[in-house]
């Protein structure tokens, strides 16, 4: 047991360290600049002295590691500065963001988590049927689909007919059931691109583990397929499956970006491309790195939880 | 019903093009190469036929387009018929004139990043590991810190930086993805440096940039081709998403990604014209990795 603590602790650490090396990635990409940031920003017809308020107001006149500490320590107070365009506190912006954004990736993650695990199962177990032939052609297709394109299929066929809003609208009022059923389309486009990826990963993770000797005796034993897929191959697949798992959630976090800007979705993705489109670099900076946290979070939380499930991992390196 | 219809007939459709191209294959290939081709998947070959159907266009674009690039010609958004035969764009310039300059605009753009991105990953992934040592380790785990923030978020953030044009776009898509191309590099070339050939090559006095280009690349091409053509699908996708987004490829310039941006209103009128572009980018996308899923098959010698 205190292997396992000690396994999580050091990880843990190794996560903290990225995600300070990815603070400073993303907070020193500015000093790439040939320039200064002003400059670049207000154009050459910029006068003397709106360029000084700007660099005034973005701190510009304190040297980098000064300016890099003040941030930092604000960010880890929840402090990320004030928005360039609109002069409000950017926590404030992406406070109620963030938690749409999260709704739908969850509500992705509900749909097709499941979904692609017994899709991949039942493929492998029916390895080179007609079943498995088209449902990995159709994963591959899928997987070459731009968003936008699953997206506007979706509306084109679901929306149109009424069936679906193909815009999303959140107010104060929407209660829980309003919100799943207005968001069942960007859902439905997220699920659709990521089960595709996972699908054809557990496949091919558990058919990976088919030419194993112990699967060769359990088949030997007069084992159903069923049986020997489920109790033999499934429980060792685990820790590549919730890698896949895990990977894929995290191109979730990235995937909402398009998919929000489509359905017109008010999360940190639409937030995030306003902010490109008007060089709000504070704004960018900080939703750039909440995404960048989740992403090694979620692949923190799959190192660890594979490990979990297989205990020789533990002893590698 | 309609769905099911076009559905259907496309994949007949597909299946014919692929037992063409298969045929036209094999009757073309000189005799050393045609075992690979006779027991090809049709998926394969479908794809072969769909690349090639694009760089003709590509090339060809000013002779087959019946119209201008940026020529306004009419009324926005006429419906189907000739001589507009995919109807105007918001702006009344010519649909199938765009989609075909699109082929020309977007895929020479991708391809001139994947080939960026490639050079820059491939010889840096394969110097490192024949260096090693500090420099091998400070590239690589610069290299780490940079994957550890999704592509698109990073791209994002150069761009707002950098500011958007079609030159920023090719260098920062590139720049993001050197760093998985050099990834795979480096863990191929690390496989073949340790080989007596190497070591006999060293010997014999050869500089690096020799072993690289002599005996190094020669041994890590099958690996290489298959990345280049997943890579190629990856910036391919990021730059129409980017130019979807309004912050890729910038109008006059016909490009795929803009065009599904500038048209999208149409949808909701159930007209189908702003998925042609977004339909051209999948197709394209689908036949490559056909392609390189037949490649690796091979490759690895899996028969499964």
């Amino acid at each position: 047991m205190t292997g396992i603590w000690r396994m999580i602790g050091q990880r843990l650490l190794l996560g903290v360290l990225t995600l300070f090396i990815i603070s400073l990635v993303i907070f020193g990409a500015t000093e790439l600049l040939p320039g200064d940031l002003a400059r670049e920003l207000l154009g050459q017809s910029a006068t003397e002295e709106t360029l000084a308020a700007l660099r005034e107001q973005l701190g510009l006149n304190e040297p980098a590691p000064v300016r890099y500490w003040n941030w930092l320590t604000g960010v880890l107070q929840g402090d990320f500065g004030v928005s360039m365009a609109t002069q409000r506190p950017i926590s404030e912006l992406v406070g109620a963001r963030l938690g749409n954004t999260l709704f739908l990736a969850l509500y992705a993650a509900a749909l097709s988590v499941p979904l692609s695990l017994l899709l991949g199962v039942l493929a492998a177990l029916w390895r080179n049927s007609v079943f498995d032939r088209a449902s990995n052609a159709l994963a591959l297709t899928v997987i070459s689909f731009p968003e936008f394109f699953v997206a506007y299929i979706l509306i084109l066929w679901l929306a149109q007919t009424g069936l679906f809003p193909s815009m999303v609208r959140i107010t104060g009022a929407t209660t829980t059931g309003d919100l799943l059923y207005s968001a069942f389309l960007p859902a439905l486009t997220l699920t659709l691109v990521v089960t595709a990826h996972m699908m054809r990963m557990t496949r091919a993770a558990i058919i990976n583990l088919m030419a194993s000797p112990y699967i060769e005796m359990a088949r030997l034993k007069g084992m159903s397929p069923m049986r020997v897929v489920l109790r033999h191959a499934v429980p060792n697949a685990l820790a590549p499956i919730i890698n896949v798992v895990a990977l894929n959630l995290a191109y979730l976090i990235t995937g909402v970006v398009v998919v929000e800007v489509v359905f017109v979705y008010p999360g940190l993705g639409q937030l995030m491309i306003d902010a490109v489109t008007n060089r709000d670099i504070p704004v960018v900076q900080a939703i750039a790195l909440i995404f960048a946290s989740a992403y090694v979070l979620l692949n923190l939380l799959a190192d660890v939880l594979s490990t979990v499930t297989n205990p020789r991992l533990m002893h590698r390196t | 019903m309609t769905v099911l219809v076009s559905v259907i007939v496309g994949l007949g459709l597909s299946f014919v093009i692929g037992l063409a191209a298969r045929a036209a294959l094999r009757a073309a290939a000189p005799a050393r190469h045609r075992p690979m081709f006779r027991d090809m998947p049709l998926t394969a070959s479908f794809g072969l036929a769909v690349i090639l159907a694009y760089v003709v266009v590509a090339v060809l674009a000013p002779v087959i387009a019946p119209f201008g690039e940026g020529e306004v010609l009419g009324d926005q958004y006429l419906p189907w018929a000739a001589p507009h035969y995919l109807g105007t764009d918001k702006l009344g310039r010519d649909m199938l004139t765009r989609l075909i300059y699109g082929a020309r605009n977007t895929v020479g753009i991708a391809f001139a990043t994947t080939a960026l991105a490639f050079v820059a990953g491939a010889v840096l992934g394969i110097w490192a590991a024949l260096a090693g040592g500090w420099m091998d380790q400070g590239l690589s785990r610069l290299v780490d810190a940079l994957m550890a923030i999704p592509a698109l978020i990073f791209s994002l953030l150069l761009l707002t930086i950098f500011g958007t044009s079609v030159l920023t776009l090719i260098l920062v898509i590139a720049a993001v993805d050197a760093t998985r191309v050099y990834r795979l590099a480096r863990s191929v070339a690390q496989g073949i440096v340790v080989m007596d050939y190497i070591e006999a090559a060293r010997l014999r006095g050869e500089g690096n940039w020799h072993l690289i280009r002599r005996e190094i690349l020669p041994n890590a091409m099958a690996p290489l081709a298959a990345e280049f053509g997943l890579r190629f699908c990856f910036v391919f996708l990021s730059i129409s998403a980017l130019s979807f987004l309004g912050l890729g490829i910038k109008p006059p310039t016909a490009d795929w990604g803009s065009m599904v941006r500038e048209n999208a209103t149409l949808i909701t009128f159930g007209d189908i014209t702003p998925l042609l572009p977004a339909g051209a980018i999948a197709l394209l996308t689908v036949a490559v990795n056909f392609v390189v899923d037949w490649q690796l098959q091979r490759a690895s010698g899996l028969k499964e």
